[in-house]
């Protein structure tokens, strides 16, 4: 009996899959993107797996921006309508989905997925089917320009990793006055890595030295045989580009080990468990970011306000770019000459001023790198003291 | 086989076979199946290739391995670091043929002392392994580290997903109809007992071990050429686990259930792809309630071939007899 249940069970769930797989692009086949009232935009995110929150934030930012249009009634006239998938943060599925999202519900851009490699793993498809591709959070250095050629169907709404570390580099000489520096990276990850690299080039075209480099792996919990190594150094700041996880116990135990030199990291250190973390540990620590949810502009003090009160807490950077990416979309959208993948393609590298809550940009054509400010942010005794645009 | 049977091997075996090759290569170019799908089969076809090897190691010579992700990871890597150098025809089957190998070479290196021994060490030997090749790929320069490796030509089409799929199976297959294969089942049902009669029990581990490597290896190849970015992370344990899923789910030693299996999980992840955010929990709750019902897979140890087509014909021309 049991068996015949299951089997039943199992034909009624492969006859659904047929007539799925059968129906579908047939009903698809006549609207596809320009149907009369909806203008359909993929969403491919990481919604499980190992950088789910990455993918979860953004979606979060994304869905309100779209909210937020279509209850302005929409993009010339007509309703955003998201099409949402999980590629569960593997790249495979990214590609597969990236190639659904096109081929089968036909959408005319897709927003996603959060990290450079699930992006990587789409541009070809991208190509293929001429449909633009925008990340938020993107920030590999090789995702938009690949062997000096710009990558025609990708865009990001951030900047990348080389900005970052040359950012930082400038602020340590020119803010904080340092001549020498230390840098500790993660050899396990290239966003550290590239960082790094950044950091060391414009330090030392600023006149300043790197005494020395050290470098920990990803899940290290232990800092103690790297800094006592440098302890013995003189050094004017530490560059230790990386994320929250190991930035927070390493400041917290250069700290306590008596090194009071400035200490500076990247977007990686964008959460509140750094301070959980670190403690109180973390003074006179700077980190360039992508928004400050202290900034002042009333376009960041409206965002704010509506995404607490549609999800019930501060909106971190990942929802900000998130929010930024679909309003850009839209924004090209609405300058597009036609409802196609080519012409938003071609509004998208046109874009120029556009303000969003992470900064007002306007897009480089020969990177499609978004030219925008970038704000650090300083910690004293655990908490923000400082925030500046530069 | 001689003669007659082999014909009809031919005609019953290779007709479904090409019965298939022929409707979805027609599919393509009618556009009937579209890039989506086919990105679907391919998952499939490289899903049944690492699947039918694993289960080589594990279902048939009884060796519980969970490092197959680390095999195929290095075909992976050579597949796709040889075709960037040449994107030929030509590189692109040196880079099979490479990654293959070089799997199976690690296999062997990796099993000839573990496999020595009896009992579970193999399985936390084969899940080191993958670990460290998962981390040397990460710091290695030419591999481009954590950051992947991007821009693989993309050499795989149709024709290639079937001449790799079904040959591996046949391969495979009738590896295990050989002698070597049958001293590898002797070890699976029980060692001492294989030692007793002869049977090398050491060699015999170790050979299925490498052959099953080699096949991983190239699924590893098939899937850098087919989706054209890989990164470490891509091999993780996580990967390993879901070759063992759909061993397990099919039924340890059978190959036609490691093929069934695949083609299932494959059907319901793509069902499931509209229920975004209960995507996971509903494909986990599946295989629960599948393993509930047949603890033992979908097909236990048993096999269907396609020769269940065979009997149809067979079963016709006997038909007047019977009615008498």
């Amino acid at each position: 009996m049991k068996r015949t249940a299951i089997l039943l069970a199992a034909g009624a769930l492969s006859l659904s899959v047929f007539a799925g797989c059968s129906a579908k692009p047939v009903a698809n086949a006549p609207e596809g993107g320009e149907s009369a009232d909806t203008i359909k935009i993929g969403l491919n995110y990481e919604l499980s797996g190992d950088v789910a929150t990455y993918g979860q934030a953004s979606v979060a930012g994304i869905e309100l921006a779209a909210k937020e249009i279509n209850d302005a009634g929409g993009v010339n006239g007509k309703q955003i309508e998201l099409v949402k998938y999980d590629n569960k943060s593997d790249t495979a599925e990214a590609t597969t989905l990236a190639t659904k999202l096109m081929a089968q519900d036909k959408v005319v851009a897709v927003i996603g997925p959060a990290t450079s490699g699930g992006m990587k793993a789409q541009i070809q498809v991208a190509e293929k089917n001429q449909v633009p591709i925008v990340s938020g959070s993107s920030t590999a250095d090789d995702l938009t320009v690949t062997n000096g050629k710009v990558n025609e169907y990708v865009f990001r709404t951030c900047f990348n990793d080389s900005f970052q570390g040359t950012s930082a580099a400038n602020y340590s000489s020119e803010k904080l006055g340092a001549k020498t520096a230390v840098i500790i990276k993660d050899n396990s990850n290239d966003y550290s890595k590239g960082l790094a690299a950044s950091f060391d080039a414009q330090f030392k075209a600023n006149g300043g030295t790197i005494v020395g480099e050290e470098a920990y792996a990803k899940g290290e919990r232990n800092f103690n045989s790297i800094l006592t190594k440098i302890k013995g150094q003189s050094f004017d700041v530490i560059y230790l580009p990386g994320y929250y996880e190991e930035a927070g116990p390493a400041i917290k135990q250069a700290r306590e080990l008596g090194i009071t030199a400035p200490i500076l990291g990247a977007d990686g250190y964008d959460s509140p468990k750094l301070a959980e973390a670190a403690g109180a540990g973390l003074t006179d620590v700077y980190f360039t970011n992508h928004y400050s949810s202290a900034d002042t502009d009333p376009k960041v003090v409206e965002f704010i306000k509506t995404f607490k009160d549609a999800n019930g807490e501060e909106p971190s950077a990942f929802n900000a770019l998130g929010y930024d990416t679909m309003k850009f979309v839209a924004d090209a959208v609405s300058r597009a000459s036609e409802l196609t993948g080519p012409a938003v393609k071609d509004a998208m590298a046109a874009t120029k001023d556009f303000a969003g809550v992470t900064g007002t940009f306007s897009v480089d054509p020969e990177t499609h790198n978004p030219v925008k400010s970038i704000v650090f942010i300083g910690y004293k005794d655990g908490k923000i003291a400082v925030t500046e645009k530069a | 086989m001689t003669g007659k049977p082999m014909v009809r091997t031919l005609l019953t075996q290779g007709v479904p076979l090409l019965a298939l090759y022929v409707v979805v290569l027609a599919g393509l170019n009618l556009g009937l199946i579209d890039d989506y799908l086919m990105a679907t089969i391919a998952t499939l076809c490289i899903n049944i290739v690492l699947a039918v090897s694993l289960n080589l190691i594990t279902g048939f010579t009884g060796q519980f391995s969970l490092g197959h992700a680390g095999f195929m990871a290095i075909g992976a890597y050579a597949t796709g670091l040889i075709t960037i150098a040449m994107p030929t025809v030509l590189g692109f089957i040196v880079g099979l043929l490479v990654g293959g190998l070089l799997s199976a070479l690690v296999g062997f290196l990796i099993g000839l002392p573990t496999l020595r021994l009896r009992g579970d060490y193999l399985a936390i030997a084969t899940l080191g392994l993958a670990e460290i090749i998962r981390i040397v790929l990460n710091n290695l320069e030419f591999t481009n580290g954590a950051a992947g490796l991007a821009g693989i030509p993309q050499l795989m089409d149709w024709n290639w997903f079937f001449i790799l799929t079904v040959g591996s199976v046949i391969l495979i297959r009738n590896f295990l109809r050989s002698r070597h294969g049958r001293d590898a089942i002797a070890v699976r049902e029980d060692e001492i007992a294989a030692e007793s009669i002869g049977v090398d029990t050491t060699r015999a581990k170790v050979l299925s071990f490498t052959v099953g490597a080699f096949f991983g290896g190239l699924a590893g190849g098939m899937y850098a050429s087919y989706f054209y970015f890989i990164k470490p992370d891509t091999f993780g344990f996580l990967k390993s686990i879901d070759i063992l899923v759909i061993v397990v789910l099919g039924g340890l030693g059978s190959l036609s259930g490691s093929v069934i299996a695949a083609i299932l999980l494959a059907i319901i992840s793509t069902v499931l792809q509209q229920f975004t955010e209960l995507r996971m929990i509903l494909y986990a709750l599946l295989l629960v309630i599948i393993m509930v019902f047949r603890p033992q897979g979908l097909m236990g140890s048993r096999e269907i071939s396609l020769k269940v087509f065979g009997s149809l014909f067979k079963r016709k021309p006997a038909e007047p007899g019977e009615a008498r």
